[in-house]
C-alpha cells in the first residue's frame, strides 16, 4: 500500500497514554533516549519532544475538584479531565523549520513528508528557533538536528511506521492523508453526536501551516494541548519585510542624521577659523 | 487553567559565540559605513579618520566567520551555507532566510572591506581609488556594512521565538546600536592624536543621534514584545542588569555633551560599547532564558 502523502491522524480520545509509541519510535529509530526525568507532577517523564524522543505522550490532567469525591462521585469531565496527546512532528505544508533551513538539509520528500538531512544538516540550530511545536531537538554526538522522520525507511519499504504499529488503541492511524480525512471526519461526526461538544480537528484544513500531515483530534482547544492556535499559526518568513522595512528605515535615518553631525562639526570649526 | 496561545519553542541555544558575532558584525559594518560616510565628504580633516574606520572594520569581520563556524555542530560543513552540498556546484541562496542572505552579505561584505582596508593601508592603492572607482567602493562596501549589522536583528525576528518574533524593530535597534558603538570604538581607537581630533569631534556629535534613534528603537521593541505578552522574558534574573548598562550607554553621550566639564569621551565610549554588547546579550539571553 505505497502512499503518495503520507500522513499520521492522532485520535486522542482513544490514548490511553501507554507510551508503545514512544518505545516502538525509539527502538525502530536506534535512539538512546534521554536519562530518566522525573518530572513529579504527572504521568510524563518524557517532558518533550526532542533530538531522542520523537513521539511524545503529554498529560494535561484536569481532575475535577477532589472534595466530596465520595459523596458526589466526579463526572468523567466530558472527555476532558485527562487528556492524553501523543505528540510528533507535523509534517506540516508550510513548515518553519524548512523555510529558515539555510542549507536545504530540510527538505519534502516523495512521500509528502518533511525530513532532515544527516549528511547535509551543520548544526546551525535556526529550524529549532522556527519549529513552534517543539519539535526538533540538537544532538551534540552528531552534531546535527533531528526529530520524527515518519520512518522515511519504512515508508521506502511499504511498511507501516514503528508508532503507528505499535499503538494498541489505533490513537496513531498512518496512512495516505486523503483517507486518514475521511476517517477523521466520521470520527469527529460520531464524538459531536455523542455529545464531546468540544471535539474538534487540528491540522486538518489548511488553516494551521497550510495543512499538517500529521494531524489531531483533540477533545478541547489547541491552546489545552499548548498547540498554536490558527492566530497564532504563523511562518517565521511574516517578519521578513517588516525587519528589512524597520532595518532601510533605520539605515536611511541614521545616514541622514551622520551627514547633519559632519555638516555641523565641519561648519562650526569653520566658524570658529 | 491559562493557556498562552503562543508558539512552543524550544531555544536554539544561540549563547557566547553568536553574541560575539553579533557584537563585532555590528561594530564593523558600522565602521565601514561611517568610514564610508567619512571619506565620500572630501573634507580634508575627516580623511584620517575614514581611514581609521576602514583599519577597523577589516579586522573586526575577520573573527565573524570563525566566531559562526565554531557555533556550528558541524563546523566543518560551514561551507553548505553558500553551497549546495547535495548538488555540487550549485549555490544555496535562500533570500528568505536571513541566515541565508547574511551569509552570502557577509562574504561580499569582507570583500569591500578588505580593499578598503588595503587602501587605508597604501598610498599607492589609495591613488588607484582615488576617483570615482574608489567612491563605488565606499557606497556599495557602505550599504553591505550598513545590512550586515541590521540582518542580525531581522535574522532572530524571523523565527518562531517569543520575544524575538514579536519585535520586528530588532533589524532597526540592532543597526542604530551598531552605528552608537562604531563611532564610540573609532573615538576610542584616536585617542588624542591631532590629526584625528576633526574626525572625532564629528563623530562624537554623530554618536548622540544615532543613541537617539537607539534610544526610540528601544522603546518600540519593547512595546511590540510587551503587546505579545512576553516582556517577562527580558526582565527575568540578571537580564534587567544589562538593561541597565544598555541606559547607561544611551544617556552617558548626551550627558558628557551637556555638561560644561565633559566627562572623558574615553569612558563615554567604553560605556557606549559596554551598552552595545549589553543590548545583544539582554534581547539573545533573554528570549532563550
Amino acid at each position: 500500500m505505497a502512499v503518495k502523502r503520507a500522513g499520521f491522524f492522532t485520535d486522542t480520545s482513544v490514548c490511553i497514554g501507554c507510551k508503545a509509541c514512544e518505545v516502538a519510535c525509539k527502538e525502530w529509530n536506534g535512539l538512546q533516549g534521554n536519562s530518566p526525568n522525573l518530572l513529579l507532577d504527572s504521568f510524563d517523564n518524557t517532558g518533550q519532544l526532542d533530538a531522542e524522543n520523537w513521539r511524545h505522550v503529554k498529560f494535561y490532567e484536569r481532575m475535577p475538584d477532589q472534595a466530596n469525591l465520595v459523596e458526589q462521585p466526579a463526572s468523567t469531565g466530558g472527555g476532558q479531565a485527562f487528556l492524553m496527546m501523543s505528540d510528533v512532528c507535523k509534517h506540516c505544508q508550510h513548515a518553519s523549520c524548512m523555510e529558515v533551513c539555510p542549507t536545504n538539509a530540510i527538505v519534502r520528500t516523495e512521500f509528502d513528508t518533511v525530513y532532515i538531512q544527516q549528511d547535509v544538516c551543520n548544526g546551525c540550530r535556526n529550524c529549532i528557533s522556527a519549529c513552534p511545536y517543539n519539535v526538533i531537538g540538537f544532538n551534540q554526538a552528531t552534531g546535527t538536528v533531528h526529530k520524527c522522520t515518519l520512518c522515511y525507511d519504512r515508508l521506502q519499504n511499504d511498511l507501516t511506521p514503528a508508532c503507528a504499529k505499535a499503538c494498541p488503541t489505533e490513537s496513531i492511524k498512518f496512512g495516505d492523508v486523503d483517507t486518514l480525512h475521511q476517517l477523521a471526519d466520521a470520527r469527529l461526526a460520531a464524538l459531536q453526536k455523542q455529545g464531546y461538544s468540544k471535539a474538534q480537528l487540528y491540522g486538518r484544513d489548511d488553516k494551521v501551516y497550510g495543512g499538517l500531515n500529521a494531524f489531531f483530534l483533540l477533545m478541547d482547544e489547541p491552546e489545552v494541548y499548548n498547540l498554536p492556535n490558527r492566530a497564532n499559526a504563523v511562518l517565521p518568513s511574516r517578519n521578513n519585510l517588516p525587519g528589512y522595512l524597520g532595518g532601510l528605515a533605520t539605515a536611511v535615518v541614521a545616514v541622514i542624521a551622520g551627514l547633519i553631525a559632519f555638516r555641523r562639526r565641519g561648519e562650526s570649526e569653520e566658524t570658529k577659523a | 487553567m491559562t493557556m498562552l496561545a503562543e508558539h512552543f519553542v524550544k531555544p536554539p541555544e544561540w549563547t557566547w559565540y553568536i553574541l560575539t558575532y553579533f557584537f563585532l558584525a555590528g561594530l564593523s559594518g558600522g565602521s565601514y559605513a561611517l568610514g564610508a560616510l567619512l571619506r565620500l565628504w572630501r573634507r580634508p580633516g575627516y580623511q584620517a579618520a575614514a581611514r581609521l574606520a576602514f583599519l577597523a572594520a577589516f579586522p573586526l569581520i575577520l573573527a565573524c566567520p570563525l566566531l559562526l563556524t565554531l557555533d556550528l555542530g558541524q563546523p566543518l560543513r560551514f561551507w553548505h551555507m553558500l553551497f549546495d552540498s547535495a548538488n555540487l556546484p550549485a549555490l544555496n541562496f535562500k533570500y528568505w532566510s536571513p541566515m541565508s542572505l547574511g551569509v552570502w552579505a557577509l562574504s561580499i561584505y569582507a570583500a569591500f572591506a578588505f580593499v578598503s582596508f588595503v587602501e587605508a593601508l597604501s598610498s599607492r592603492v589609495r591613488r588607484l581609488l582615488a576617483g570615482g572607482l574608489g567612491a563605488v567602493v565606499a557606497v556599495l562596501g557602505g550599504a553591505l556594512g550598513l545590512f550586515v549589522a541590521a540582518y542580525t536583528g531581522v535574522l532572530l525576528s524571523v523565527s518562531n521565538q517569543p520575544v524575538w518574533s514579536d519585535g520586528w524593530p530588532l533589524g532597526g535597534l540592532f543597526l542604530a546600536s551598531g552605528l552608537s558603538g562604531a563611532a564610540a570604538l573609532l573615538v576610542l581607537a584616536a585617542g588624542y592624536r591631532p590629526q584625528l581630533a576633526e574626525g572625532v569631534r564629528a563623530l562624537s556629535e554623530a554618536d548622540r543621534y544615532f543613541v537617539a534613534i537607539e534610544a526610540v528603537l528601544v522603546v518600540m521593541f519593547l512595546v511590540t514584545v510587551a503587546l505579545a505578552g512576553s516582556l517577562g522574558k527580558l526582565f527575568s534574573g540578571i537580564i534587567p542588569l544589562l538593561w541597565l548598562f544598555v541606559v547607561l550607554g544611551l544617556a552617558v553621550p548626551v550627558v558628557a555633551h551637556t555638561r560644561t566639564r565633559p566627562i572623558l569621551p574615553l569612558i563615554t565610549s567604553l560605556l557606549v560599547l559596554v551598552g552595545v554588547l549589553a543590548l545583544r546579550a539582554a534581547v539573545i539571553f533573554g528570549a532563550q532564558s
